[in-house]
């Protein structure tokens, strides 16, 4: 009996959960899509380019037509919803291929950036708040604390100019900008050639995710280390790398997956600006050439993509959140 | 026991609130100061000097010139000026936009509140820079372009905080006494909700401005924000990459640490604030 209302209290959250969900995806649609109609950007200005002064009204009022610029905003919305609910996101008119594959390539560019990035500040952002925490008051934690710190106040494509700087112009250990040499076919670049230009970005974006990670898991490790149950394991002779290791880690790496999972909207953004700045051919980049050059359908369609990666994102930190700390599975329900 | 230790406790408390308050003074001081630099350094920032072009940082010029000559720290100023206005007009507006939506939600009924609650989540659910371009693009780009859009996407997090405290002291015992004893809603807003909200307020707009000097320079350096021909910080960072194969370090390097120590400044202040106003944070 008891289990059975409970089975039917969990359904109900679920399901709350996910027209909330629904509700949400299609406020982020219409709410984008009201903002581009809104634009003073002229959709056939952008589209004839340099040539406006060439076409005369009648030819401006055909194209209007066709593309059904005459229409009321909402039943344009209509429309345009029901194309994108069939996965037609139309055509971008910078790369002059349809939107989806334009995603779909510059996201898989994207994707290796942003996984290394992710990995990396995650890894290095936990490990340091571990040490950090360890080392309560002593110098190594304050050169981390300050460190964090100042990351979090240092503005990302400035950061990625430094590392350009040192590494790319100086040293010259790196490449200065793309994704492969240039003037090698797509089919010929090596693993080594794409890890080698794909070090400088990653490092720039997983920048912006250390400190907070880092800050958080030194806090999580300073109230671990101060409970009960790690002085009872210190009276039963346990060092301090055991107890990190044993104690602590576990009970730290909740909150630090949280927060790297929530951390990708972040981490999307970042892109935008470490793609800029190293000319990485990714989903980052193709942002800013959107909005550069107004390439309305394009823009449209990485919002919603990137609005979609987020909850993906929200969504495996909740559940990773459980899967580390089993306590919060019976408050949930 | 508590009169015999209030004496030391409060003797150091005195000294702590006394470095805090000076650190504050000096922090506000040097941003007080940047201002009014950048607005002196508006014209003579412009000036060009062919002659002068591309020099290393020097003690004629501080840091370096850039490609047409002209003085790299009078620009960064002038940028600095920019930013800090950006980041208050910004903080401002998203503040104003927090406090309205907190008073709705916690003195609305829940409706209200869902609403609300269902509105952050809208404003997060995109990453922040992608809704800052879709903002700044809407409206067309420029300078009041990046105010509006800076200023109308930062307050989600705040208003979080800020329905949080809210509905902690609409639950407290004394505000329903005071509702037992017939005070209306507004009565209850203004007697004992507002003296919880205006220190989370304050600190939370201040804090914000880092934030919003960031993403401003973010949007400039993208070439979406401030008008390119404006030395703002990001624009002079996004020019610097031209010249940076050439080895013009200063040009990328100068501006951004300029950039950083403001961006700090404004935090220790933001901190600071948070110390004085809100002690027992001190703590944590």
């Amino acid at each position: 009996m008891g289990l059975l209302s409970r089975d039917r209290g969990r359904l109900r959250t679920a399901g709350l959960r996910a027209v909330r969900l629904v509700s949400l995806l299609v406020a982020v649609a219409a709410g984008c899509f009201a903002l581009m109609a809104g634009s003073p950007v002229d959709p056939v200005e952008a589209y004839v380019g340099a040539d406006t002064a060439a076409i005369g009204s009648e030819q401006r009022a055909q194209i209007e037509e066709r593309w059904g610029l005459d229409e009321p905003p909402l039943e344009r919305f209509g429309v345009w919803a029901g194309h994108v609910v069939t996965g037609d996101l139309g055509t971008s008119q910078v790369f002059g291929q349809p939107v989806t594959e334009v995603i779909a390539d510059r996201f898989a560019a994207s994707l290796s950036l942003l996984a290394l990035a992710w990995l990396l500040s995650g890894v290095l952002g936990f490990t340091l708040g571990l040490l950090a925490g360890a080392t309560r008051g002593r110098l190594l934690d304050r050169v981390l604390t300050w460190w964090a710190y100042t990351l979090a106040s240092a503005p990302t494509f400035w950061v990625g100019l430094l590392l350009l700087y040192v590494f790319s112009v100086s040293l010259q250990w790196t490449p200065v900008c793309c994704a492969a040499p240039l003037g090698t076919l797509p089919g010929e670049v090596s693993l080594l050639d794409r890890v080698h230009h794909l070090v400088l970005p990653a490092l720039t974006l997983s920048v912006v995710g250390i400190s907070p990670v880092l800050l958080h898991t030194r806090q999580a490790t300073l109230e671990v280390l101060a409970s009960d149950h790690v002085a009872f394991a210190r009276a039963q002779g346990e060092r301090l790398p055991g107890l990190l290791l044993h104690r602590v880690a576990r009970n730290a790496a909740g909150p630090a997956l949280m927060l790297q999972f929530a951390s990708v909207g972040e981490l999307l953004g970042g892109s935008v600006l470490a793609e800029q700045v190293f000319t990485y051919p990714g989903l980052g980049e193709a942002t800013t050439t959107a909005a550069l050059r107004q390439d309305v359908p394009l823009l449209l369609g990485i919002a919603l993509t990137t609005a979609l990666v987020v909850f993906v994102g929200n969504a495996l930190g909740d559940l990773a959140h459980r899967v580390a700390v089993p306590r919060t599975r019976e408050v949930a329900a | 026991m508590s009169s015999a230790l209030s004496p030391v406790a409060g003797a150091r408390w005195a000294d702590r609130r006394t470095r805090t308050l000076a650190g504050l003074g000096v922090a506000l001081a040097l941003v007080a100061a940047v201002v009014v630099a950048g607005t002196l350094a508006a014209g003579p920032a412009q000036v060009t000097d062919l002659a002068a072009r591309h020099r290393p940082p020097s003690l004629d010029h501080p840091f370096g010139t850039d490609r047409y000559g002209r003085d790299l720290l009078l620009r960064t100023l002038v940028g600095l000026r920019l930013s800090l206005l950006v980041g208050a007009l910004a903080a401002l507006l998203s503040g104003a936009i927090a406090l309205l939506l907190a008073l709705l939600a916690t003195a609305g009924g829940r409706v209200a509140a869902a609403v609300v609650d269902w509105l952050v989540d809208l404003f997060l659910a995109l990453p922040h820079l992608v809704l800052l371009i879709l903002v700044a693009f809407a409206l067309g780009g420029g300078t009041d372009a990046v105010v509006l859009a800076v200023g109308l996407t930062h307050w989600p997090r705040l208003t979080r905080v800020l329905v949080s405290v809210g509905r902690e002291t609409t639950a407290a015992e004394y505000v329903a006494v005071s509702r037992a004893l017939g005070h209306g809603r507004l009565h209850v807003a203004r007697r004992h909700l507002a003296p919880h909200l205006v220190p989370h307020l304050s600190v939370g707009v201040v804090l914000m401005f880092p934030h919003a000097i960031l993403h401003e320079a973010a949007l400039s350096f993208l070439g979406l924000g401030v008008d390119p021909g404006e030395p703002a910080v990001g624009v002079l960072l996004a020019d610097s990459m031209r010249s940076l194969s050439a080895g013009h370090w200063w040009l990328a390097v100068l501006p951004g640490l300029g950039l950083l120590l403001v961006v700090k400044l404004v935090d220790r202040v933001g901190e600071d604030l948070r110390l004085l106003l809100d002690p027992r944070s001190a703590h944590l």
